[in-house]
């Protein structure tokens, strides 16, 4: 069988699954809707909260990027999972306490201003439309390559299913669905990190054979071997790092805040039944996380070199059939600029941009681009989104394991679409119209508009996933920023300080929120050209300035707070009442 | 640090685990005194503060600010700071999380505050 039949039969199964699960735990109730009826457990939660907190730019990119950055790609790594623990060190067990449905429940209560809320929805809808548009694009990546489809038809079928299990099961499909996901996406990870680990370092666990030795017989150290190759070639050494010091802090530091900050993931904790729960279930799910997340720094080592040796030098016409299936839908591509028929790979850009090619084909076969050449030697061109999926093809593995890569890519990148569209969704029905604008909505017609909310929530992902604003990883990191920079300093005073009051936490939001929006849209969008260190605010990179959108969010909430009157009463017992775990019972219904 | 907190939460142990069993689990917040609850959530930021800085210790301090210096060490065929960096550091945060379980579960009791033996059955249902 072809790899594109086995695609369709595996993606199809997965599929099939997905949607069986959602027809089981159809959602009745609004409380199972948005919060599964809360009492899932704490292992299944753990499951269903890592799929969903991996998305696409974790199965996808997240190697890729590594592959290309070498130790700086560790700010993913750690950021990633170390804002991790900070939700569930600080966040997660008091907002199980609290036990309402949203994020912006939260801070609308906690700051009992109804503008709290709508700012806090401002912030949500803005951050989960961000990550989200990233998993589209996932979507149409993998159709596109592996069925064959455009990339927008790719979308649209993605588009469809999350709609049917996201609309139909609310939290509950979507908690046993991305269970399910995970478990599909780990294996999928994992039995190719396997054979290239054992290919590569002959060690069957990858977490170890990118520090052994080369199975080539040569004695070296991999991680020497790369460092020798890429030195060869004009790139930096792999395990040394290229960016600041202080830029890796800072990227890192608002990745952290950003995760804890993230409403989907969050939301994940108001599912189990106690507080003793959502901290096992924390518990639960970084281990799951991890499991990936210390796989891929080993998966980006393998392939990196793994790249270099099947492509470089090579002569076009001898190159392997994954370079030229990945040429013809545009992610990699090659400009003979020595005119000698072979793929010169060193460092720098090969061209200007992305490849803008014309319609025609080379003296080899290649395809031709419009593109302004560069003076580097570089004459290839690769997307790092490729890097995982092309990962088996590059390595020669069999071709079901191709075939189940495809179907793990799309189990992360759904996941985590339904999860947020499930935020956004809530955000809309319930605290824009039932709990802001019309309080008179029965549960039934609050279930409807969810339900309206999530398509057309669904619709508009789609379109950023179709043209979308820049590549995977990169758009998630905007969300992070965001994140970082609003929601996670108004939840983490709401829950540590008595005393902080709702002008504090607004002028907060918007100070950070603002600060950091601007300096993100100026450098990335309205002045690109003097998006370099010099330029940047203590040398941060707008990736990374999240971090001081938080600090400052801190400072502004500590500031304005200490000059305004402390909340009323009521609201000082509700934060007692948060921080005693017990007494906690079901997610109530107001 | 780790022992002042250990001495710390032993003591009150022996002060009040005994105590109050059957009130702690009740729904109702108020059954905890005033000076129960603050001095639960003292032991309580004691114990995330001593978390967090270990957390920040391997992350940031060894995986990134220390990385350089840590690289001349070599640990299972890696240098040590890139080890941390893009390894160690996420094992830590593993270990990190269920310590934070085990030991707030263990402060709860301390204080009379926990979930346990309650709701965890019929948790699904009583929502309406």
């Amino acid at each position: 069988m072809s790899v594109q039949v086995l695609t369709y039969i595996f993606v199809g199964i997965t599929f099939a699954i997905y949607i069986a699960i959602a027809l089981w735990a159809r959602a009745k109730s609004t409380t199972d809707f948005y919060v599964a009826g809360g009492g899932v457990h704490p292992v299944v939660n753990g499951m269903a909260t890592a799929a969903d907190w991996m998305s696409a730019a974790s199965f996808i990119s997240m190697a890729g990027i590594i592959a290309f950055m070498g130790r700086d790609g560790a700010v993913y790594l750690l950021g990633w999972t170390g804002g991790y623990v900070l939700l569930a060190l600080l966040l997660a067990p008091y907002l199980r306490k609290f036990g309402q449905f949203t994020v912006p429940d939260f801070i609308g209560e906690r700051y009992y201003s109804k503008a709290a809320r709508v700012v806090a929805v401002v912030c949500l809808i803005f951050i989960s439309f961000t990550y989200i548009a990233g998993q589209m694009r996932g979507v149409g990546i993998v159709f596109s390559r592996f069925l064959e489809v455009e990339i927008a038809t790719g979308v649209m079928i993605g588009m469809a299913i999350v709609f049917i299990y996201a609309a139909l099961g609310g939290m509950k499909g979507i908690t046993y669905t991305q269970a399910a996901q995970y478990c599909v996406l780990i294996f999928a990870y994992m039995v190719p990190a396997i054979f290239i680990s054992i290919l590569v370092s002959g060690s069957p666990i990858p977490q170890l054979g990118f520090g052994g030795t080369m199975a080539d017989g040569s004695g070296r150290a991999v991680l020497e071997t790369l460092d020798g190759v890429l030195l060869d070639l004009g790139f930096g050494a792999y395990t040394a790092g290229a960016k600041s010091t202080i830029d890796v802090f800072a990227i890192t530091a608002a990745l952290m805040i950003g995760t804890a900050g993230l409403p989907h993931v969050i939301v994940r904790f108001f599912t189990v039944p106690k507080v003793s729960d959502a901290r096992r279930s924390a518990g639960w799910a970084l281990i799951f996380i991890a499991i990936l997340y210390t796989t891929a720094p080993a998966v980006a080592v393998f392939a990196r070199l793994n790249f270099v040796e099947s492509v470089n030098e090579k002569p076009y016409e001898e190159t392997p059939a994954w370079f030229r299936n990945w040429e013809d839908i545009g992610l990699v591509a090659w400009q003979d600029k020595n005119d000698d028929g072979r793929l010169q790979y060193r460092a720098g850009a090969p061209f200007a941009g992305a490849p803008d090619f014309t319609d025609e084909r080379g003296e080899s076969g290649q395809r031709l681009m419009a593109n302004a050449t560069t003076d580097t030697d570089n004459e290839v061109y690769v997307d790092r989104d490729i890097i995982v999926l092309a990962n088996p093809e590059i390595a020669a593995l069999p071709d079901w394991v191709v075939a189940l890569v495809a179907a793990g890519g799309l189990a992360a990148a759904l996941s985590t679409a339904a999860g947020l569209l499930l935020v956004i969704s809530a955000a809309v029905s319930h605290d824009l119209l039932k709990k802001t604008f019309s309080p008179t909505l029965s549960e039934r017609q609050e279930l409807l508009y969810a339900r309206i909310a999530i398509a057309v929530a669904l619709g508009l992902a789609g379109l950023f996933g179709i043209y979308p604003p820049a590549f995977v990883a990169q758009v998630v990191a905007f969300a992070f920023g965001l994140a970082a920079a609003s929601l996670f300093p108004a939840i983490l005073l709401g829950v540590f300080s008595k005393r902080m009051n709702k002008e504090g936490a607004i002028a907060g939001m918007v100070a950070g929120l603002g600060f950091t929006f601007s300096y993100i849209v100026y450098f990335k969008f309205i002045s690109p050209d003097s998006n370099t260190a010099a330029n940047w605010l203590f040398g941060i990179s707008p990736e990374g300035i999240g971090f001081i959108g938080a600090l400052l969010n801190f400072a502004v909430a500590g500031l304005v707070a200490a000059m305004t009157a402390a909340p009323p009463q009521a609201v000082q017992d509700l934060v007692d009442d948060i921080r005693l775990p017990s007494g906690a019972s079901v997610a109530h219904k107001h | 640090m780790a022992g002042e907190q250990q001495d710390h939460q032993t003591s009150v142990y022996h002060h009040d685990d005994q105590g109050n069993p059957v009130e702690q689990s009740s729904h109702d917040g108020d059954t905890v005194s005033e000076t129960r609850l603050s001095d639960y959530w003292q032991a309580n930021l004691k114990f995330l503060g001593a978390l967090l800085v270990v957390w920040f210790s391997v992350s940031f301090g060894a995986g990134i600010i220390f990385a350089d210096t840590l690289d001349q060490y070599t640990f299972l065929g890696f240098p040590l700071g890139f080890w941390f960096a893009q390894q160690g550091a996420i094992y830590v945060f593993v270990v990190l999380i269920f310590v934070y379980v085990i030991g707030m579960s263990r402060i709860d009791r301390a204080y009379g505050v926990e979930d346990d033996d309650k709701t965890s059955d019929t948790a699904g249902e009583h929502t309406s």
